[in-house]
């Protein structure tokens, strides 16, 4: 039996294991989505902008561990995913991303709503098509799938011409997929694996370092068990936060320019550092030729780009995290690392990084661990980028596999609101705090009617400072306090929220946060906290931009704000 | 570490885009691609290119890796340590009148080119050989007049048996 193209789309996507697509309709869309109202098992989350479109399959993503879907028309439609496909791809998120074309006969015309989409995203997708052939639509989804969930996951883009989805053929969903350029490596290589487990044994100061890759590949187990068998102390990366228990006894805390001061001094006086499904990013190394000058290196990594590319590495081990952690656990004895870990624990001591000062005021520090408190840890933390991000990394503690959720690679602002909904979809039993900033928050604000309208129960803690807090912290440091256009003017976020039918509260003391925070938790839905803080808090600790890791600015010791000096009578 | 030249074979699936991923990588990575050649290849639907670039071995060695992350790429070999045997053709269009044929033409005869076209006032040859020997012809026409030159880049293959396997079957 012959069906159309647009019918082709949608029994691809259930074979896929689809349930939820976000998207935004247009013209060069329209045949699909009239094929859509035939597969009500497809569940079709209309956003504000498509940008949301591609931030909420990305959460979706996060919080599954499955394809996140959207869908967008030609032309501005496609244009717009833009953004959320390049955030994908610097985090290795698994998409696919439909979008709909100029019928084949206009192609290249430079028709209404036409542009070369296949060639825009060319440099941030894994990989992306256009379809001209009916007969290769089917294969073509197929690999669609398969190259965004195997190896290093990531973006991969399916151009449709309008005309297309409407022209028939028979449909058989191939059982697998031939690509003879794509062949991941998934086991490492047991002489590599040998030289690991002797540089593991021999080391005196070893650092266990993972990133996001364990989450991705559900390494974590793995992990804890090299970890504690070896006892390695783990300092992870930003996004290799839940990676490992923050609050287990080996964990001490993530590296990078926000990250904890002993955690960048243990790994810069490690003689070992164990990085798994990680990259060695220029915000988690600093100055990189500075980096861990005294430590060998063992990466693993399932991309073998990656290994060598910024830092140099002893042991390369080309793998799948998971595999590649459970084939050297069988190779490792039990060790001790007491003296070491002893050092570790004073630094900590010494370097309060996570200590919270007492102040009148609303910390943002304080908020976000207050929210770990009410939550007692059991929720999932999306975040956008900038201050609130950072303090959302320090102050909340992680110990569940995949409960923070943030942007990385590309740092987009504005992810937070739509990739929480997506999260929220994907884990509908789950609490998902949406992390926000006021400047953040507003570059994707009008998620907030996908939230209203389908009553997604996210709970939003706005961190509102009246300025864009990153930028505005380092016009403070680093450009003499020469403040251009970091000053917001923010609408009043509670008369916002009330004018969606989302219920919302001003927090402007300390003694209501906490019980904002549980009124939010309490009350079915959605709810949207708006905390005001003060512009001049800054994060600490902070290794600032061209520094060796170690070189950290901590927070001064008895800071009080210029911004509560103002407001004290 | 010293930048050298290297030669680089791609095998890519002969599919619409290819060359434009391929040479889309150069640029994000900051590579300049010296010349680059395709051409079909010995198996059916599959291309081979040739790759001249200039870099350091690190850097060379980074751009075979991203290369081979490339859905559509194939194989990604750097044959330049090897016995590599590698040929370029051109065709000049050198300038002539009575008087400086004949020298031209016995020029061309010691690199054992052609001659393949002649007109009143120029003539066109055809040498192949390595880079070297074209760059060579080519210097020592340009007194006479050069008026065009074609190049077609650099293809090569490694010497004898060691190739990929891959037999013409």
């Amino acid at each position: 039996m012959k069906i159309t193209g647009g019918q082709i789309v949608c029994e691809s996507l259930l074979k896929e294991g689809t349930e939820v697509i976000f998207g935004i309709l247009g013209g060069q869309i329209l045949p699909l989505y009239d094929t859509l109202t035939q597969y009500p098992q497809l569940k079709h989350i209309l956003m504000g902008h498509e940008q949301g479109a591609a931030h909420a399959a990305e959460g979706y993503a996060r919080a599954t561990g499955k394809v996140g879907v959207c869908l967008a028309t030609s032309g501005p439609g496609a244009t717009n995913l833009v953004t959320g496909i390049a955030d994908a791809y610097m985090d290795s998120t698994p998409m696919v991303a439909i979008t709909g074309q100029v019928g084949r006969p206009f192609i290249g015309k430079d028709a209404f709503q036409e542009i070369d989409i296949t060639g825009v995203t060319l440099p941030i997708t894994k990989h992306n098509y256009i379809v001209t052939d009916i007969n290769l639509l089917a294969q073509t989804i197929k690999e669609a799938f398969y190259l965004a969930r195997t190896g290093r996951p990531g973006p991969v883009l399916i151009d449709l011409p309008r005309d297309l989805q409407v022209e028939s053929t028979e449909f058989n969903y191939p059982s697998k997929v031939e690509l003879t350029g794509y062949k991941p490596n998934i086991n490492g290589h047991p002489a590599q694996l040998k030289k690991a487990a002797k540089l593991i044994t021999e080391a005196k100061k070893p650092i266990l370092l993972p990133g996001q890759g364990v989450l991705i590949s559900g390494a974590c187990r793995e992990l804890k068990e090299l970890a504690e068998t070896a006892q390695l102390p783990v300092v992870s990366t930003m996004l290799g936060i839940s990676a490992f228990p923050a609050t287990h006894a080996l964990y001490f805390g993530w590296l990078g320019m926000h990250g904890m001061a002993y955690a960048n001094l243990a790994v810069q006086d490690a003689d070992l550092i164990v990085a798994v499904g990680m990259r060695f990013d220029d915000r988690a190394t600093s100055r990189v030729n500075a980096f861990a000058p005294k430590a060998h290196v063992i990466h693993i990594d399932i991309d073998p780009a990656e290994i060598g590319k910024n830092v140099r590495v002893d042991v390369p081990i080309v793998g799948d995290a998971r595999a590649v952690l459970a084939a050297l656990n069988k190779l490792m004895i039990p060790l001790e690392h007491g003296e070491w870990l002893a050092q570790l624990s004073e630094w900590q001591r010494e370097h309060p990084s996570l200590a919270i000062r007492e102040a009148g005021e609303v910390l943002p520090q304080y908020v976000i661990r207050q929210i770990w408190e009410a939550t007692g840890g059991e929720a999932t933390v999306v975040t956008g980028v900038g201050q609130h991000q950072m303090f959302a990394a320090q102050h909340f503690f992680y110990d569940k596999p995949g409960s923070f959720i943030s942007s990385g690679g590309l740092g987009t602002m504005g992810f937070e609101l739509p990739a929480a909904l997506g999260a929220k979809v994907g884990r509908p039993d789950e609490l998902v705090w949406c992390v926000a900033g006021d400047g953040s928050f507003q570059m994707t604000i009008q998620e907030l009617s996908t939230v209203a309208r389908d009553s997604i129960g996210i709970k939003v803690a706005i961190m509102n400072n009246g300025v864009l807090g990153m930028v505005h912290q380092w016009q403070s440091l680093f450009y003499g306090q020469r403040y251009m256009a970091t000053t917001l003017s923010c609408p009043d976020f509670v008369k916002l929220a009330e004018a969606y039918g989302i219920p919302a509260a001003n927090i402007t003391c300390k003694g209501d946060v906490r019980p904002a925070i549980e009124r939010a938790i309490a009350t079915p839905g959605p709810f949207i906290l708006n905390f005001v803080i003060s512009p001049d808090e800054n994060v600490y600790p902070m290794v600032p931009p061209g520094a060796a890791l170690h070189e950290v600015i901590e927070a001064p010791k008895k800071e009080v704000p210029a911004w509560s000096r103002r407001n004290t009578p | 570490m010293v930048a050298t030249k290297h030669t680089i074979v791609v095998q890519v699936a002969n599919r619409p885009g290819v060359l434009n991923r391929v040479a889309s990588l150069f640029r994000r990575r900051g590579f300049n691609i010296e010349s680059i050649a395709v051409g079909g290849s010995e198996a059916l639907g599959i291309s081979r290119m040739t790759i001249i670039v200039d870099g350091t071995s690190p850097m060379v060695e980074q751009v075979r890796k991203q290369l081979d992350k490339v859905i559509d790429v194939i194989k990604v070999s750097d044959i330049s340590g090897e016995n590599i045997i590698s040929r370029e053709l051109a065709l000049i269009k050198v300038r002539t009148t009575s008087a400086t044929r004949g020298e031209i033409i016995q020029i061309v005869g010691t690199f054992r080119a052609k001659i393949v076209d002649v007109s009143s006032d120029s003539v066109a040859v055809e040498v192949t050989g390595d880079e070297a020997k074209v760059d060579s012809l080519y210097n020592l026409l340009r007194p006479f007049g050069v008026r065009e030159i074609s190049r077609t880049g650099v293809v090569a293959m490694t010497r004898g048996t060691a190739d990929d396997g891959r037999g013409e079957e």
